[in-house]
């Protein structure tokens, strides 16, 4: 270890007090910082695999649980039940996976390295945008795996592969946005098992009351009519027409739309609530 | 505000409270003047407001009433210019656990703008000023609470900001780094840096301050250069034990006659302090000890302590405040 009187410290000088400063960050700076912090979140994956169990184990799990448990009772056999639920859960998966995004970001931002964040000359929204920008990576492994799983069981897509890149795109972009519900609720809750007590709440409902396991025609009416405005049926659905008829039909433009109006109200919300109470 | 200042607060006031509960003004009413180039210390124990002024300037917490100005820009309304001007060194260290020290450095300087090759330079620059470089490639959870902090320290002068705030530095540390960071710090000043420095140890605020403020339970209480706080205190105390207890009112009137002040005694242990405007004093009450035949068994002269700045200072004990108030600091 060197003493630090040997060598002049590297700011030879200090930056000018007066010189002229932008108010706030440019669209390119938030951009720039948002990928810096989605750096930051991939080497943190890469240093805690584990991280990666909901996106992979799971997957895998629930494929092939449902598939052989519920095959035959709902569609007659595992064949014919594939094409009903991969898309399923697809849907499922992400919305596992948005959750522990928000309870990840709990955690971070418990963490003492926030203090610095909040202290820098950053976009606000930049400490939340890069790990959700790096959770991408999440999403395509968790849609990946469901999808790899699903063709090893004999899922033959009737949309080709197309149809299924497009399924697949919409799982991942479904995921982004719905997991900035869960940002925002890290941004509020006390602490990172609030945040999953909140999540389990949301999250049950939402999958298993939508079209994503059973037909939704089966259902008594009350619950076909939750199940029928339930956003999850709504993507369930666009994923099936992608994937199965490869059509691009109007359940896919209102998952969008969904998607959009979810990332419109959250995003603002969740920059919002960080930075008041930090 | 002039063109010599670097801080101007004034009023400042920072309310913490649960639902219910009577609220805890932790800052309440404190204004400070700091010149440009001058180290200033903020000198108080545990819980006394230290920590929420610092992150009230540095925009890391609500100011509830009061203003703020660092050279010229109002810290309520243009937080983002405030953290262009200000670099901040917290009591804990603000790194990543999860990244190793280069990992740190690059993310903070492309954070700030710049590019990754400019960043990577930066970071190996940084590494080498403050001898981390063995740890370069280290996670940090695996970094000494020394390696933290200059990390910590390198990290919050990627953008060479003009002022510093430098929030407890050197607690925990061993003497040999404690005196490392004290080199790092006259050096910064000399680069033509402001600093803004709180401490818990008068020691270290008379050895880097310029000027001092003493603050306890949200209040300044004095502020001054390190000899004027001093003198209010004398500048050392001399403590004596006398070998014979039944002497030690002798002894008392002995160290009066010398001193013309009267010793405290605590006569229990035999023992009696007075303060010393000049530590020469201490040989002529000696010698008058010994003239008047009182054996003693020590004789020590002590610089004051913070707790004896702050009994003089505000009629109680340092640690009288720190109870009710370290929970404030925590919820800060």
């Amino acid at each position: 270890m060197t003493l630090l009187t040997d060598t002049p410290v590297a700011t030879a000088q200090v930056a000018a007090a007066d010189r002229p400063l932008p108010a706030r960050p440019s669209l390119r700076a938030t951009f720039d910082q948002t990928l810096a912090m989605a750096w930051r979140a991939t080497k943190k994956m890469r240093r805690n695999p584990e991280q990666f169990f909901d996106v992979t184990i799971q997957p895998v799990l629930f494929t092939a649980m449902f598939a052989y448990i519920f095959g035959g009772a709902i569609s007659g056999s595992v064949a014919s039940y594939l094409p009903l639920i991969i898309p399923g859960i697809l849907a499922q998966t992400a919305l596992t996976a948005c959750m522990a995004t928000g309870i990840q970001m709990r955690e971070d931002m418990d963490k003492g390295v926030f203090d610095r964040f909040k202290s820098l000359p950053i976009a606000r929204i930049a400490p939340l945008a890069g790990p959700m920008l790096a959770d991408l990576v999440r999403y395509g492994t968790a849609a990946t795996i469901t999808i790899g799983v699903g063709l090893a069981m004999g899922y033959r897509p009737g949309g080709g592969v197309l149809g299924v890149l497009a399924g697949w795109a919409l799982t991942i972009v479904a995921g982004w946005s719905l997991s900035w519900i869960f940002a925002w609720l890290g941004t509020v809750a006390r602490s990172a098992q609030a945040v999953q007590g909140i999540g389990m709440m949301i999250m049950f409902p939402l999958t298993f009351l939508s079209n994503a396991f059973v037909p939704m025609e089966t259902l008594p009416g009350w619950l076909e009519a939750f199940v029928r405005i339930n956003p999850v049926s709504h993507v369930v659905t666009a994923v099936r027409d992608l994937m199965n008829d490869g059509a691009v039909t109007g359940e896919v433009g209102w998952a969008l739309v969904g998607c959009i109006a979810v990332v419109l109200i959250f995003a603002p919300l969740a920059v919002r609530s960080y930075s008041r109470k930090m | 505000m002039t063109a010599t200042t670097a801080v101007h607060a004034s009023g400042l006031v920072k309310a913490f409270g649960a639902k219910g509960a009577p609220t805890v003004r932790a800052v309440d009413g404190i204004d400070l003047e700091i010149r440009r180039g001058e180290i200033y210390g903020v000198l108080g124990p545990n819980g006394a407001g230290k920590t929420t002024t610092l992150r009230m300037l540095a925009t890391l917490l609500p100011i509830d009433a009061g203003s703020a100005e660092i050279f010229g820009v109002d810290v309520r309304r243009e937080p983002h210019r405030i953290r262009q001007l200000v670099g901040v060194t917290g009591q804990y260290a603000s790194v990543d656990e999860n990244l190793t020290g280069t990992e740190n450095l690059v993310l903070f300087a492309r954070l700030l703008g710049q590019s990754t090759p400019q960043a990577r330079r930066t970071a190996a620059d940084l590494l080498e000023r403050f001898g981390l470089e063995e740890a370069a490639d280290r996670q940090i959870q695996n970094f000494s609470g020394g390696m933290r902090r200059r990390l910590d320290l390198a990290a919050s002068l990627i953008a060479r900001p003009p002022l510093i705030f430098l929030d407890e530095p050197t607690t925990g540390l061993d003497p040999r780094t404690r005196g490392q960071m004290w080199e790092t710090i006259r050096e910064l000043v000399a680069q033509g840096a402001t600093i803004l420095l709180t401490t818990q140890y008068l020691d270290e605020a008379d050895q880097l301050a310029d000027r001092i403020a003493v603050i306890d339970r949200g209040r300044k209480v004095a502020e001054g250069t390190p000899d004027q706080l001093k003198q209010s205190v004398g500048s050392s105390t001399l403590h004596l034990r006398v070998a014979d207890r039944a002497e030690a009112s002798r002894a008392a009137g002995i160290v009066e006659r010398v001193l013309g002040e009267a010793p405290v005694l605590t006569p229990e242990a035999g023992g009696l302090h007075v303060a010393l405007t000049d530590a020469n004093q201490t040989a002529d009450v000696l010698i008058a000890l010994r003239e008047g035949v009182v054996d003693i068994t020590t004789a020590s002269v002590r610089q004051p302590t913070l707790d004896e700045v702050f009994l003089t200072l505000t009629g109680h004990h340092a640690e009288d405040g720190s109870e009710a108030a370290s929970t404030t600091e925590e919820v800060a």
